[in-house]
């Protein structure tokens, strides 16, 4: 061992830093990530790898996945679009305005977050079946929630809502008040303001709310299978489906779904990412 | 201090509060309404049978065994990984931090599947799992680990932004000063990232807790063996056993109630200490 | 025209207003002068209607303006840090303004983009038209600003430290800008500064305020050469505050006659530096001793020690340091050609 080959080692091996720790830490964290996330995770695609171009085309053409598939997905996209707008009015009133039990309606938020998904599920059938307390005032309406695709989006809606208000609350929060009233003095009046100003400024939280609430609606099991009633080809989400296949052994069947599932919602994000990227590369960062 | 350029009308502020408070009230506060009338549907007598059944009690048993196991191992990994990712420079460390947020965007069902697909009777290590007459899926571990992923990145995404924006000089100082590694980390990192741990832990509790999805497909829903409370939830509820199934909700909502309310004393306590929060 | 009536704001117990009254007449530009927290920033929000007082009446143009709303005033704003429209272009951001108005009273399309057009080269933009902010250096991102509040033809141009976001050089240049601009332009204008420098050279008429009130109105040399008050002595340039007696109308600092004062008491002589001459030692003049002689480029500073060892700072030109050949140590004699003594509080 020699003075002048150490430093060379060190060098390639830990880039610059006095604090010891690099090696054990790096060494521990992805054996870890790898036994526990991505070792399973492979076990997936190698299944999906050893599926036959029939199986596929098998699964992706029964009408009973196409239509569970479009539930989750379309669902999420309904869902995600209602968390948009009162999620955008929820950080709304709790940035910009005070009232009396503020800090507790904004502590409040998080629930969908801690509320396991299987007491909100129970808890929103018990309230929109057609018994319930919301559901009895639909009825004589002829609305049904429970039991229809309506009732898949009110889950989906739940456990959505916290994605966008805690995304948007902080931009909204940091959005330059001297900006609203350059607007103001510029003639603009408070609606033109937020459209032309506000909402522009906070878009990309918006968008990045949106996406959160949409990927976690599309996968969500625990919330949704108890109101939606989960009648094959009309209320039936892709999660559920892949745990149907499951008890009847058909693995090849749970892993194709699982596959596209996890491929459609990569791409929803990955174009959401590119989007994000485009806007602040136009804008010059 | 009045802006009055920036000021919307009393009439604009008032009906936008009610509507955002009336969304909130019947997404998030009914629900959980519900929950405890359910639950009391007969009276506290019959709350307290439902409680008292054997079978919830081994749920609640095993509920707690499985965030014993799993929400330790995710803080040594946290802090772990927060260590290496917020205090070295090196190669692909974007690609690590994305790898670690992964498990946040599979469906649970997925993540209970992976499982199935791995250590299951048709799986690709099945067959070394029953030579080793051992079992993991529809058992203990295989809930274990299905917990252990989907509580993978909490404690870690919360350590990250936090350790990164503290920088190195802390420890730097620490280390000239001739403390050893081990000491620097227990005396000047940790409680530097106290309160965001504590954070992280919170929030890795309550979801190993309530798991439902990934947890059900591994579990195999034996009575008395493999349901954890969710699972139970579900039993009772699906055996027209309301005010049961309402019963054990209660408990867990409680446990989300709790969760919240030392969510909040945390975040009010320690304003900019907590990166933002998440899911 | 401008005028201001007796306008006092309050924010929870501080007073940042406290009876100002101030007029501006038409196509000047004025300065509101003051140390942070002096409340001149929010007079200047109070024109413009981004706060409105407690208590007082504005008038724009001889109406009465005092309960109108930003939108409303027909005033141009420039905000310190710009507030640009991060997400539009530099020529969305001067448009925004016309395209905003209503129905009839808003232009064309075309009649827009010929203003901004116009707009972009009064302010030498030329060719940044499509640029975001982001894209644009802080002296750029200033003329766009200026620009924006240009381009609804407000009445009323104000602005809020115009300069001070931007490094020394540049600041220089815009400040000759502004004030050929506003020449060209025949607007009246009032900006906030807390550079005397800037007030001076830029203003027609500078208002210097402290601690919610008006101290003195006036052109940059009266406020330079008379000030009224010891605060604006103090805040405008150097001055040496040599504590005095006054006694039967005479100043005297330990014991050398140094001025006239109106009342008897203990108060405070002003002399700027300039106004202290150094001369050969005479029997006749106050001796000093000098304790430092400092070469800032053109200008020579001396720090003189009088008799009872009071210090007082003279300035004066090379020649006369070479003539004289100052050093350290050496006894000199003193004439101070000018001092005015307040006597009393805050002297």
């Amino acid at each position: 061992m020699t003075a002048a080959s150490l430093p060379l080692l060190r060098r390639t091996r830990v880039a610059s830093s006095v604090i010891p720790g690099f090696g054990p830490t790096l060494g521990f964290t992805l054996l870890y990530l790898s036994l526990i996330v991505l070792l399973p995770l492979a076990a997936l695609l190698i299944k999906a790898a050893g599926t036959t171009f029939a199986q596929w085309g098998a699964i992706l053409t029964d009408p009973r996945v196409l239509s569970a598939l479009s539930l989750s997905f379309g669902g999420a996209v309904v869902a995600a679009l209602i968390n948009a707008v009162f999620g955008l009015l929820v950080a709304w009133v709790l940035v910009r305005y005070s009232f009396p039990g503020r800090k507790l309606v904004d502590a409040f938020v998080d629930l969908p977050f801690a509320l396991p998904t299987a007491v909100a599920g129970i808890a929103l059938t018990a309230l929109y079946s057609p018994r319930g307390w919301i559901g009895s005032l639909l009825e004589p309406l002829g609305i049904k929630v429970a039991f229809t695709p309506a009732g898949v989006v009110v889950a989906m809606v739940f456990i959505g809502l916290p994605f966008v208000v805690r995304t948007v609350e902080p931009v909204l929060h940091d959005v330059d008040l001297e900006l609203e009233e350059a607007a103001a003095s510029l003639g603009a009046d408070r609606l033109q303001t937020f459209l032309r100003v506000i909402l522009p400024a906070i878009g990309p939280s918006l968008l990045t709310g949106f996406s959160l609430a949409l990927a976690r609606a599309v996968g969500e099991y625990g919330s949704v299978i108890f109101i939606a009633g989960n009648l094959p080809g009309i209320s039936e989400i892709a999660p559920l489906l892949i745990v149907t296949k499951l008890e009847q052994y058909d693995y090849v069947g749970a892993t194709a779904i699982a596959a596209v599932m996890l491929a459609i919602s990569f791409v929803l994000l990955l174009a959401v990412n590119l989007l994000q990227k485009w806007r602040r590369a136009r804008m010059g960062g | 201090m009045s802006k009055s350029a920036t000021r919307d009308p009393a009439w604009a502020r008032w009906s936008l509060i009610l509507l955002a408070l009336a969304f909130l009230g019947l997404f998030l506060v009914l629900p959980l309404v519900t929950v405890l009338v359910e639950a009391f549907a007969k009276g506290w007598a019959g709350y307290v049978k439902a409680l008292s059944s054997d079978d919830t009690g081994s749920s609640i048993r095993l509920t707690l065994m499985v965030a014993a196991i799993t929400v330790p191992l995710n803080i040594v990994f946290g802090l772990a990984a927060s260590w290496t990712i917020a205090k070295f420079d090196f190669a692909g460390k974007s690609l690590l931090v994305s790898l670690i947020e992964l498990p946040f965007s599979v469906s649970p069902v997925i993540s209970g599947l992976i499982y199935v697909l791995l250590f299951g009777l048709q799986g690709l290590l099945g067959p070394w799992v029953a030579e080793h007459d051992t079992r993991i899926i529809f058992a203990v571990p295989g809930i274990t680990l299905a917990t252990l992923f989907v509580t993978f990145p909490f404690v870690a995404r919360e350590l990250i932004p936090l350790m990164e924006e503290q920088g190195r000089e802390e420890e730097e100082a620490a280390l000239t000063l001739g403390a050893s590694g081990l000491l620097t980390f227990w005396l000047v990192t940790v409680p530097n990232v106290r309160w965001g741990l504590l954070y992280g832990v919170l929030l890795c509790n309550a979801r190993a807790m309530g798991e439902f999805g990934a947890v059900s497909v591994v579990s195999g829903h034996i009575r008395g063996l493999t349901n954890t409370m969710p699972l139970h939830v579900e039993i009772l509820y699906n055996e027209y056993d309301f005010v049961g199934a309402f019963a054990v909700a209660s408990l867990l909502a409680l446990l989300a109630l709790v969760t919240l309310a030392a969510k909040s004393t945390l975040e009010w306590w320690n304003r900019g200490e907590i990166a933002a929060s998440g899911p | 025209m401008i005028e201001v009536e007796d306008v006092s704001k309050h924010f929870g117990n501080f007073t940042a207003l406290d009876r100002v009254s101030m007029r501006v007449s038409q196509g000047k530009l004025v300065a509101l002068l003051g140390p942070s927290g002096s409340g001149k920033t929010t007079l200047l929000r109070i024109l413009a209607g981004l706060e409105q007082p407690d208590e007082g009446r504005i008038r724009l143009g001889g109406v009465d303006a005092t309960g109108l709303g930003t939108r409303d005033r027909r005033v141009g704003f420039v905000f310190q840090h710009y507030a640009l429209f991060r997400h539009m272009s530099v020529a969305e951001n001067i448009a925004f303004g016309l395209k905003v108005r209503k129905g009839s009273e808003r232009p064309s399309k075309e009649v827009i983009s010929e203003r901004v057009h116009t707009l972009l080269e009064l302010v030498q933009l030329e060719g940044l038209a499509g640029r975001f902010p982001s894209q644009l250096s802080g002296g750029q991102r200033q003329r766009v600003a200026l620009a924006r509040a240009l381009a609804v033809e407000p009445r009323l141009l104000l602005l809020d430290e115009p300069f001070g976001a931007l490094d020394a050089q540049v600041r220089k240049d815009l400040r000759r800008w502004l004030r050929h601009l506003h020449d060209e332009m025949g607007l009246t204008g009032v900006f906030v500064t807390h550079d005397q420098e800037e007030a001076l050279e830029v203003a027609d008429e500078v208002v210097v305020m402290n601690k919610g009130r008006i101290e003195q109105i006036g052109t940059p040399s009266e406020i330079y050469d008379s000030p009224a008050t010891p605060f604006v002595y103090r805040f405008l340039g150097n001055v040496n505050a040599l504590p005095c007696n006054v006694q039967g109308g005479q100043a005297q600092v330990n014991g050398l006659h140094i001025g006239e004062g109106r009342v008897d008491g203990g108060g405070t002589a002003f002399v700027r530096p300039h106004d202290v001459e150094i001369l050969e030692l005479s029997p006749d003049l106050p001796q000093a001793k000098i304790r430092q002689v400092i070469v800032l480029g053109p200008v020579v500073r001396a720090e003189l020690e009088l008799p009872g060892g009071l210090v007082v700072e003279a300035e004066l030109s090379r020649d006369q340091k070479d003539k004289l050949n100052l050093r350290r140590g050496q006894e000199v004699s003193v004439f101070l050609r000018k001092a005015k003594v307040f006597v009393g509080e805050g002297a």
